[in-house]
Order: structure tokens, then sequence, then C-alpha cells
């Protein structure tokens, strides 16, 4: 037991949420803007594409980081502009965008690096690792935030930014009460469409930011529907926290613990199949704990 | 929707969105195409070619067979309005079970094949309940967790077929093949759980349109409010068409192991996303039966077609998954129609 929690785990487990964390603090906006966004999974997997797609050409980390965060706001605008100016059914347009998204790595991981499956290659860069002296000086309990890549740390600033955007601005307050009450939102002056628009597309910049550090933050490899269900995981993370950031970014956390914790195990002779379904099952059990402890409250 | 009722104006409007969706989608195809450096017109001829001359028939009923069954797998539920992600998870489960029945039950073939079918629909079906009390008891949201599920269900599955239950002489993760007796006999060529396939297709649109349950399943659709006015059981509507999607899973699971693989192999079933694809045909028809199996039968020739255009113009076929989502996006937008409400 000791040698399972041990510091390297929750070095991990923070590694692993990140790029949930960040789909999350998307998810948390476009809910409360009143989008409700399931297609977290797909953006994110575009995220990853792009940043190693960019990587791969430029060798720089940061330049497929900031190419995978365009990229992702590029493809949120089926999103953004469906469910507003179109009318489009918004679960049609995530669950059409999820497969599109898919499909679209998939076609241009053939066509432009003629592999299919998993790509990896020497000039993918790794984001760099910050080493932070302060926190090195703490012993091993200090390691585990020592060492993350700058996304990470960023992640974490985000949350904190996100939170008070969202509860200590004007434009948290417009994007509340579009979300709240359109009618509302519409006769005091807000063209709830276009705020709508602008906020699904930058948040799928945050998306991007998750996928790029799925992509290029543990490993520089991309491989086929590699997202692999994180996008619904942040969704849970987001119910479960009902549309609170900080709330969200525990819950991911968690799911980050469950699935450092699975990999651990592994170690310890779990069977790896069996290894990566903990986070799934932690999940959907944490999505009937929280049904229940709705239901005695009502 | 009204449909038209003769007047070139109304015919216009019933027509339009297939009409654009038409368009739009060839536009991106052959703008991707022409991208991609390659000529769209021999690529898309290729497709058409390698999908519907005689000789290639049999493919695409092939990949009609399981895509169409997990077109009423998504279709089903969805006509009340109810969608399932689980699709993936319920076939796994379902051609488990069967490969496991079929193998291991001491019975004669042919009741062991018969066995196996059921094992499956049974399989698939609990999968796809347990989603649905989870809802329905819980109120945990059968869209998130009829996905979720999958995963431990295929993790387990592959954990069970590369371990205690797998053919360990082969080193792949596999079950051992089933017997020679216990298998679904090819039918010129086809898989001959297209028979079944077709019969599963009649049986949901008699119910659809002949059955009280498949009128009620209609009035959720259309209006989830005046269905609890009239008095329909929402909880009990949901578990029966999710125990019924779930079997129809699990019955497409047992006829790739029975009819095709012979075997359980470990991801071949998701590879080719026929959950995906059935699910996007079930929303190009809005969940009616007719025109769900239709686009899903349309999807299945474009898919096979996809094979012979990758074949001949070295365009990778998962152009074809792009595709259907691409028609599936378009088909939800409203162009220059009214503003308001979401539809």
């Amino acid at each position: 037991m000791i040698d399972l929690i041990s510091p390297f785990l929750i070095y991990s487990a923070i590694q692993a949420a990140t790029p949930l964390l960040l789909a999350a603090m998307a998810g948390v906006f476009c809910s409360r803007v009143g989008v409700f966004n399931m297609a977290l999974e797909g953006q994110m997997l575009v995220g990853a594409f792009v940043a190693v797609a960019a990587g791969y050409f430029t060798h720089n980390a940061y330049a497929g980081i900031a190419a995978a965060m365009v990229g992702t706001m590029v493809f949120s605008v089926i999103l953004a502009a469906g469910s507003t100016w179109f009318r489009g059914n918004p679960v049609v347009l995530c669950i059409g965008m999820n497969l599109l998204a898919s499909g679209m790595t998939a076609y241009f991981l053939r066509l432009v690096f003629g592999v299919s499956g998993t790509f990896t290659n020497p000039a993918i860069p790794l984001i760099p690792r910050l080493s932070l002296p302060g926190l090195a000086a703490l012993g091993p309990w200090g390691a585990v935030l020592n060492n993350q890549t700058a996304v990470t740390y960023v992640s974490w600033l985000i949350v904190v930014l996100c939170t008070i955007l969202l509860f200590r601005t004007p434009i948290g307050l417009r994007i509340r009460g579009a979300g709240e009450n359109p009618e509302a939102a519409v006769a005091l002056g807000v063209d709830v469409d276009k705020l709508q628009f602008a906020t699904v597309v930058v948040s799928g910049a945050l998306v991007g930011l998750g996928g790029a550090q799925l992509s290029l933050g543990a490993v520089t490899l991309f491989s086929e529907d590699m997202t692999a269900g994180r996008g619904w995981i942040a969704l849970v993370a987001i119910m479960l926290a009902r549309d609170n950031p900080v709330g969200a970014a525990l819950a991911c956390l968690l799911f980050g613990l469950t699935d450092a914790l699975g990999l651990r195990l592994q170690s310890f002779g779990l069977p790896n199949q069996i290894a990566t379904i903990l986070p799934y099952v932690i999940t959907l059990v944490a999505l009937v704990a929280f049904a229940k402890r709705k239901r005695q409250l009502a | 929707m009204t449909m038209a009722t003769g007047r070139p104006a109304q015919i216009w409007i019933s027509l339009r969105r297939p009409a654009i969706t038409g368009a739009v989608g060839i536009v991106v195809a052959v703008l991707v195409l022409a991208l991609s450096g390659v000529d769209p017109l021999r690529a898309l001829s290729a497709l058409v070619y390698g999908s519907l001359a005689p000789a290639n028939i049999a493919d695409t009923l092939n990949w009609a067979v399981p895509l169409v069954g997990m077109t009423l797998v998504a279709a089903v539920p969805l006509r009340a309005g109810i969608i399932n992600l689980g699709g993936d998870g319920q076939m796994v489960v379902g051609a488990l079970a069967a490969a496991l029945t079929a193998i291991y039950l001491p019975v004669p073939g042919p009741l062991a094949l018969v066995l196996a079918l059921l094992a499956g629909a049974m399989a698939g079906s609990m999968l796809a309940l347990l989603a649905a009390w989870g809802e329905t008891r819980f109120g945990v949201p059968l869209l998130i967790s009829s996905l979720l599920l999958g995963y431990p269900a295929a993790g387990v599955a592959s954990y069970l077929v590369s371990g205690p239950l797998g053919d360990l002489g082969s080193g792949l993760a596999q079950t051992a093949q089933l017997p020679l007796d216990a298998r679904l006999p090819l039918l010129a060529g086809v898989n001959g759980g297209v028979v079944l396939i077709v019969l599963l297709c009649v049986l949901v649109i008699f119910i659809d349109r002949r059955t009280v349950f498949g009128l009620e399943t209609q009035v959720r659709g259309e209006n989830r409010l005046f269905a609890s006015y009239v008095g329909i059981n929402a909880p009990l509507q949901t578990l029966r068409l999710m125990g019924f999607a779930g079997a129809i899973a699990g019955s497409v699971g047992a006829i790739l192991v029975l009819g095709a693989f012979y075997r359980f192999i470990d991801g071949a079933l998701l590879s080719p996303g026929y959950t995906w694809s059935g699910l996007m045909a079930a929303l190009v028809g809005r969940g009616e039966p007719i025109a769900s199996v239709l686009a899903g039968f349309f999807f299945a020739a474009l898919q096979t077609g996809g094979f012979a255009m990758q074949r001949e113009t070295s365009v990778p076929r998962v152009f074809t998954t792009m595709m259907q989502a691409v028609i599936v996006l378009v088909l939800t937008l409203r162009f220059g129609g009214r503003s308001g409400r979401h539809d």
C-alpha cells in the first residue's frame, strides 16, 4: 500500500488530469452559456492530431500547442455556428463532430504521414518540463508538483482565471445570463447568438490545449481515437460539479488519479485490460453516487 | 412534419433538406478529394462501382448486415428521443456470449447455434438495460452511461479472450474456433445472418406501424410532455426500448461471430465502426425505421465502395466515415429557415 501511494503516483495523476481539466473548463463555459457541449471528445482528438502534425513539421512543441489551439477553435465553429445561427440540434451536431474528428484525423494520418494506427517519430517534440527550484527543495513530495509541463501549470491557473471570469466580471455575468434565461438576456441587450458563438469557439482553444498535452505532454505520438473517452469523462466531471469550475477541476483530478492508479496497479500484476477500465468504472460509480445524493436532497 | 400535398412549392419544401444535404455532401467530397491530390471523378466512380457493381454486391451486403443491424440499435430508442451511444459495448458482450455458448455448450451444433444467438441477444440486452435502469432508478443520464459502460465491457471481454478463455495456442487475443456445425451458413457469399437482420427490420417496422407500443414510442418522440399527459409510463418505456435495442446489438455481435469470424477476435468487431455508422444512419432517418434502414444501407454501400476507391486511387477509405459525419451535420442545420426553436 505504501508502495502504491507514492509521490510518483500523484505526479502521474496530475499529469493525467491536465487534458481532462482543460476540456472540463471549456465545457463549463459552454454549458453556462447555454450550449451543452458533448463534442469535447472530438475537439480534443483534433487538438491532439494538430499538435503532433505541427510539432513534427516545426520541431517546436510550443508551435504544436499554438496550432492545436487554433485548429480546435476552427473545428469548434461547427458547433458554435450550427447551434446558434443555423438552429441545428446540439446533440446531433456534437455526435456528428465526434465522428468527423475521428474520421478526419484518421484520414489525414494516412494522407500526410502515410500510416494508420499510431504515428510516432523522433521529430515530434515533447513539451519541455519545467523544473521549479523551490519545489525541488521540498523533497519527494515537492517533486509531485515539480517537472510538470508548462501546460499543466497553466491549466491550474486557467481554473482560477475561469472562476474569476465567470463569477466576478461583467462578461461572466452575461455568459451565465445567456444560459440561464436567454429571453431576459436579449431584453437586456445581449446578443445571445453572438455570445454563444464566441464562447464555444474561444473555449475550443482550451480543449485544443488539452489535446496537445495528451499527444505531446507525456508521450510524443498520435494514435487513432487516442482520446479514448476522455472528453466524455470531462463532461461527467462538469455534470458532477454542476457547472462549477473548481468542482469540475477536483473531479478531473480524481479521474486522473484513477487513471494513474490503473497504470500503477499494472506493475503490481493487474492485467492491463482491467487496469485501463478503472477510470470508466470510477466515473460511472461517481455518477450513481452523485445521483443518489441529489435524490435525497430533493 | 407534414408531407407535400403535390403543389410544387410544397414538394420543394419537403425536398429542400435532402437536396441541400446531397449537394453540400458532393461539394465537400469533391473538394476534399481534389485537395488530397486525386481526380474526384475517378475516385467517386471507383466508389460507386466498388459498392454497386454485380460482382461487389455481396461485399456491400456483408457490410450492410451489421451496419443495418446497428442502425436499428440506434433507431429504436431514437424514435422516442432516446440516444443510445452504447452499441459498441452491447455488441461486444453479445458477440462474446455467443462465441462462448457455441464453443463450450455441449449440445448438437444447430441447437448450439440457436442458443448462441439467444445468449448474444440476452447479453446485449442486459448491458443496455443496466444503462437504462441507471437512468430510471438513479437519474444517471443514459446518453453518457450507455457510452461509458462500453469501455469496461470491451475491456473485460478483451481480458477474457487474451487470458482465461482465449485460444492460448494462437498467441492472439481471440477465442478458439467455433465448431463447424455451429456456424451460420453463407448464402451466396453473404453472412447467413442477413435473414435475421431482414426479419429484425420487418419486426421493428411492424412494431412501429401496427402496435400500441410503437405509437406510444412515436408520441414520446414527438412530444415528451404530451406523452406523460396521456399516461405513458416513461421509465418502463425506456427500459423496454433499451432492452430491445440492446438485444438487437447483441444479435449483431452474435451474427458477426457465428457467420463471419467464426470466433471472437478482440477488437475486430469495433474497428469497422458499425455502431457509429448505424447511429449516423438513424439520425439521418430521425429514428423512423424505413428511412433509417435505407440510410444504413446507403452508408454500407458508401463504406464498401471506399475499399475499391482506396485500391484504385489511394484515397484512404476512412474518407467515407468523414462523409457520413458531414451528411449528418449538414442535415441538422437550417438554411435560411425561421429562427427560434431548436429542432
